[in-house]
């Protein structure tokens, strides 16, 4: 439906109530105008050989029809406290999901399928853990409680997932200000999603149990701006200790997000911290809009408590294949449903974010929670619809101010997808719904299930609480790479363009950069670019033919020092280097078809370009120097310190 | 006072006292290591006495170390209070009666958050709230008839189990449900296998290997498996309904007599031993297996034996076995012992002449099999045939638990050895037959390519 209106009026028209401006037109004051709020929840792959809770090895992945074996499940919600299911557990019971886990024998055992109890926890991970907590100076706590945290998606065979905290509180310094930490934990990694279809979703178990931390911040960030530095500044500080897994999906993000008079809204599973910004700009919108549909609701003076829907069953055959998927209905034997909102003129088709309008909500809940796939909908402020929504009308005996709806799909899903409408369509009396949204590369979001609350955490009763030592604490402080804060101030100091400080911290290369520039008494800002523009550049163009370690760049230097060449001469064997990492350095000179030569021999030759320069261009004297420069630079680079080839040449002899 | 500082002690109690901080309030403590809040919980008495244990805010459970804390502050107080809200159990006139005894396995229960504590759910009501599925299946009323934990059932309990059967199908109940933790649930199946005797209808032993209050549990099926097993099935023995394959797919009814518990923690544990199970079940369906069984009846007649003679032993032979293991057993009033021979039903030479002086001081020895699969067979060997000249009875295809099981039964009801030769060797409930069925024996290994290509096809 997306950006076809009826009155494609309403749809801009009600943008501009909302007040929707683009992301680069929108200042700090837009944001602080909406009261937006922003928490992180950075979840960081830790780097060891096993799983947290099992034996398997870490980070062996498959393909998703690459297995072995295959197990289904099905996730039962427990009764709360208050003897009610949760929220999101009666939702995931809803939809009655089968759950299939494709299981490799590389990677899996019988903890992944939940047929064994836990094996102690993986003591290498947990000190990275400790490690990191230490660097946002949280307090560590004095024993460790494994936690279940119930997931009933099925991500987690066992339905909740093992996870404890080991620090809480602390903070990061961000510009200008200080970000808040809520907590750090330790926690098993989920399922990867094969696929979600129909009532039918299957996870392979890969990644499943693999050490991962989450770190909490507070919702202190008050632009996507200042939310994408905090996400970024958490990503170096957990690359600094070089403990962590790099590469994709080693590092999710989980984005929460609420605005004056909205809701916590959380975002899950953002793949890129770049992407924060416009996703939380769009979120921050979207909330304004549910608010300002709120208020129309609320001047319609509704009752909200009588208002419900009403649906009547319609032949397929009144509409054309080209309104709804006839042929589909036809051979699955669906039902085609009408369906009438009373008073909802002009609600469906309100902005909520760009592209998407209000009857997206709708459409959105209908594939996850009542399973049907899209499109699932048809709704009569559509422009061009080419349906006779007068049929539709006439059946349901609507009124002037009513919207209507046709959906399709199992006779057994119609009770809940009109549940789920009626829901959808409360919850606007209500504003902004409790929910956790999913990610989409444009910057928008789609709904994935209703926000789970605290009440879903009880303790492993298959683990013993595990005391944290004074002692190990001290050890791991003394090993304790130092503040990424610092290593800002340091480059600053250096005076590292900005640019490069995103690669060096992003790569833990600060330690290896720092040493470089303290054993070969190299000038910084040379190291730093060589680093964050040089070698940047080269990564992103080449492909190494085996593994590129980082301190070849050392081993680099140590060589040039020990032949007495300049360092300037790295640039040049920088791209082969990194394409050739087994390469040895004569034959890397040789391929940039280096040749040695002393400062007498490039000096030399000097008073031949003199001449020639004269028979070229006698005129332009001035510029003589600069020309004979130009012709000795490649020779010199290595060889010479350019600066004092230059002097050499304007001393005049 | 005791109560307020529950499962505390040492250290801990004394910083507890110490500060006046009582377990369910809300506190603030100061440590070396930072400052913590949250609501103080009663701690496990078999945790360590270093620790307090407190659930933050976030839901999530911390310790502190008591070496650690430089004050405390109590805030606010809210004792939790552990009842699970009742919804009765809908009955109709037209879905049969049944009744589930309890033994103490927790078959239902749910979370209370606040403390993280695991209530179980028990009486219909509390049920039908947790699976109410059962409530399309069955009027069912329930009964707790101990609260033990699996491996502290015994003589006493079988016998109390096997009265209230008899009592229950006096009183014309449709089928009956036995709640039992899994770890000896083949022991129990076994007893009532030959403590009630042609029972006319179903009596079904269910359990859980994964506790109820996780999600993917296996309780709610099995309950609901086993339910509807004594609601509807023809099959009136005792049986015992779990899962058949870990998937959530069907489960399986064993005979209480070829039953036996194979995994320590898998959910398809038990397996039918040297035979194949009686059936399949699923919701709504039952697809059987085996095609002779003992059919379901109206009438009340039911045979109960309820006798048990507990000075009984289960000898688990090993190579090395010196004979004063066998005569301690006699010289402390052993009536009867049943050996877990090697192979075919062996033991070393060394141990012979303690053999010899316990069968002629009247104990009674039966010989079994620690492969589990087959037959005892004792003249084969010179071995099996000097220890068969010495006394020692085989035991057939009985399986070691359900021997030692049938022995204590026998000897229960007499002394007179050749009576409990006769008792022993005539099979009640399968629990020696005929011969062993060819797909009997099945333990697959993989990596062969062949049945690694059965795992990819079909769920296990």
């Amino acid at each position: 439906m997306s950006g076809k209106f009826d009155s494609p009026s309403n749809y801009e028209k009600s943008k501009k109530q909302v007040g929707y401006i683009p992301r680069n037109k929108a200042t700090k004051q837009t944001y602080t105008k909406l009261g937006f709020k922003c928490g992180l929840e950075i979840h960081q792959q830790l780097k060891t050989e096993k799983k947290l809770f099992c034996r398997c090895p870490a980070g062996i992945y498959q393909t998703p029809d690459d297995f072995n074996a295959e197990i289904i499940r099905h996730m039962r919600p427990t009764l709360s406290e208050l003897g009610e299911y949760d929220g999101t557990a009666l939702m995931e019971f809803k939809t009655r999901k089968n759950i299939t886990y494709r299981l490799k024998n590389e990677n899996a055992c019988t903890y992944e399928i939940d047929d064994t109890p836990p094996f102690p926890i993986n003591q290498d991970a947990l000190s990275i853990a400790i490690e990191i907590a230490l660097l946002l100076k949280s307090s560590i706590v004095g024993e460790l409680h494994i936690t279940r945290k119930q997931y009933l998606d099925g991500s987690i065979p066992t339905g909740f997932q093992r996870t404890a905290i080991v620090g809480i509180e602390g903070s990061i310094p961000i510009s200008g200000k200080k970000i808040n930490m809520i907590q750090l934990s330790i926690e098993e990694d989920s399922c990867r999603e094969v696929s979600d279809i129909g009532h039918e979703r299957i996870y392979m178990t890969d990644r499943l149990g693999m050490p991962l931390i989450e770190m909490v911040t507070y919702p202190e960030m008050l632009t996507p701006e200042e939310a994408a530095e905090a996400g970024h500044y958490l990503r170096f500080l957990a690359r600094s200790t070089g403990k962590v897994r790099t590469g994709i999906g080693a590092a999710r993000q989980d984005v929460n997000v609420s605005i004056s008079g909205g809701t916590r809204v959380e975002i899950k599973g953002v793949a890129h911290i770049s992407w924060i910004p416009q996703l939380t700009h769009n979120e921050a919108f979207r909330q304004k809009a549910l608010l300002e549909i709120k208020q129309i609701l609320a001047n319609k003076k509704l009752d909200e408590k009588k208002w419900e829907i009403s649906h009547t069953a319609i032949s397929e055959r009144k509409f054309s294949n080209d309104t709804i998927p006839q042929k589909d209905i036809r051979k699955n034997k669906y039902a085609l449903i009408g369906v009438n909102l009373p008073d909802f003129k002009e609600i469906l088709s309100f902005f909520t974010q760009p592209g998407k309008c209000f009857a997206d909500e709708i459409s959105d809940r209908l594939k996850v929670i009542a399973c049907l796939e899209k499109p699932n909908l048809r709704f009569s402020e559509e422009s061009n619809s080419g349906i006779d929504w007068s049929v539709v009308r006439q059946k349901l005996e609507s009124r002037e101010n009513d919207v209507q709806l046709l959906i399709w799909g199992p006779y057994e899903d119609m009770k809940m997808a009109l549940e789920t409408i009626a829901e959808r369509c409360h919850l606007a009396f209500a504003g902004v719904p409790n929910e956790t949204r999913k990610s989409l590369p444009d910057g928008t979001t789609i709904f994935e299930r209703v926000l789970p609350g605290p009440d879903r955490m009880y303790p492993d009763t298959d683990s013993a609480p595990l005391p944290i030592a004074e002692e190990s604490i001290i050890r791991l402080q003394k090993k304790m790479p130092a503040d990424v804060s610092e290593n800002l101030k340091q480059m600053r100091k250096w005076k590292f363009p900005d640019d490069v400080f995103a690669f060096i911290l992003k790569k833990n290369l600060f330690p290896l950069v720092k040493k470089i520039i303290k054993d070969f008494k190299l000038h910084p800002a040379f190291v730093g670019t060589l680093f964050g523009h040089n070698l940047k550049n080269i990564e992103g163009r080449i492909t190494p033919s085996s593994i590129f370690e980082y301190e070849r760049l050392y081993q680099l230097f140590s060589f040039l020092e020990k032949e007495n060449l300049q360092p300037d001469i790295a640039k040049k064997m920088l791209p082969i280097i990194y394409q050739y990492p087994n390469m040895d350095f004569e034959s890397v000179l040789t391929t940039i078809d280096f040749k040695k030569l002393t400062e007498d021999e490039i000096l030399a030759s000097i008073p031949d370009l003199k001449e020639k320069f004269e028979d070229i261009c006698r005129k332009n004297h001035g510029a003589q120097n600069a020309w004979i420069m130009g012709r000795l630079r490649p020779r010199a680079i290595g060889n010479m310190e350019l600066k004092r080839l230059w002097t050499k040449l304007d001393g005049g002899e | 006072m005791a109560d307020i500082f529950k499962g505390y002690k040492g250290g801990a109690l004394a910083a507890l006292k110490k500060y006046k901080i009582r377990v369910w309030s809300e506190a603030h403590v100061s440590t070396s290591r930072g400052e913590f809040k949250g609501i103080i919980l009663p701690r496990s008495e078999n945790d360590d006495a270093n620790h307090i244990v407190l659930k933050l805010a976030t839901g999530y459970n911390v310790g502190i170390a008591i070496d650690s804390i430089e004050d405390m502050k109590e805030h606010g107080y809210k004792e939790a209070h552990y009842k699970i809200p009742e919804k009765e159990f809908p009955t109709s006139p037209d879905r049969p009666n049944i009744k589930l005894l309890g033994t103490g396995g927790t078959i239902a229960s749910r979370l209370d958050y606040r403390t993280g504590a695991v209530i179980p759910a028990f009486s219909p009501g509390e049920l039908y709230g947790a699976v109410p599925e059962l409530a399309d299946i069955c009027n069912l009323s329930t009964d707790k008839l101990f609260a033990v934990f699996s491996e502290n059932m015994g003589p006493k309990q079988y016998i109390t189990l096997a009265k209230a059967i008899e009592k229950e199908i006096k009183n014309g109940i449709d089928g009956i449900v036995i709640g039992h933790g899994t770890d000896t649930m083949h022991h129990t199946a076994a007893a009532l296998s030959f403590m009630v005797q042609n029972p006319p209808v179903p009596i079904v032993m269910v359990g859980s290997q994964r506790s109820s209050d996780r999600p993917s549990s296996d309780a709610a099926l099995n309950l609901i498996h086993a339910t509807y097993t004594a609601a509807e099935s023809e099959i009136a023995e005792v049986m015992v309904c779990m899962f058949g394959p870990t998937s959530d797919e069907y489960g399986l009814l064993h005979r209480g007599t070829r039953v036996r518990k194979m995994h320590s923690s898998y959910r398809s544990t038990f397996r039918t031993i040297g035979d194949i199970p009686l059936a399949m079940v699923e919701r709504g369906k039952i697809t059987h297996l085996h095609s002779t069984f003992a059919r379901r009846r109206n009438d009340r007649n039911v045979k109960i034996i309820a006798k048990f003679e507990e000075r009984v032993a289960l000898l688990y032979y090993y190579p090395n076995m010196h004979p004063d293991i066998i005569d301690s057993m006699v010289d402390n009033g052993y009536k009867g012992i049943v050996i877990a021979g090697t192979g075919l039903g062996h033991m070393n030479k060394p141990v012979y002449p303690a053999i010899e002086r316990a069968t002629k001081a009247g104990v009674a020895i039966y010989m079994t099999v620690q492969t589990l699969w087959g037959f005892v067979h004792m003249f084969v060997y010179e071995t099996g045939r000097d220890m068969v000249a010495k006394g020692v009875i085989p035991a057939e295809n009985m399986l070691p638990e359900v021997a030692y099981i049938k022995l204590g039964w026998a000897l229960g009801q007499t002394n007179d050895l050749e009576k409990v030769r006769e008792l022993m060797l005539t099979p009640v409930s399968h629990e020696i037959t005929d011969g062993e069925p060819y797909n009997g024996y099945l333990v697959y290994q993989g990596g062969i390519p062949e049945v690694e290509e059965f795992l990819k096809k079909f769920h296990k």
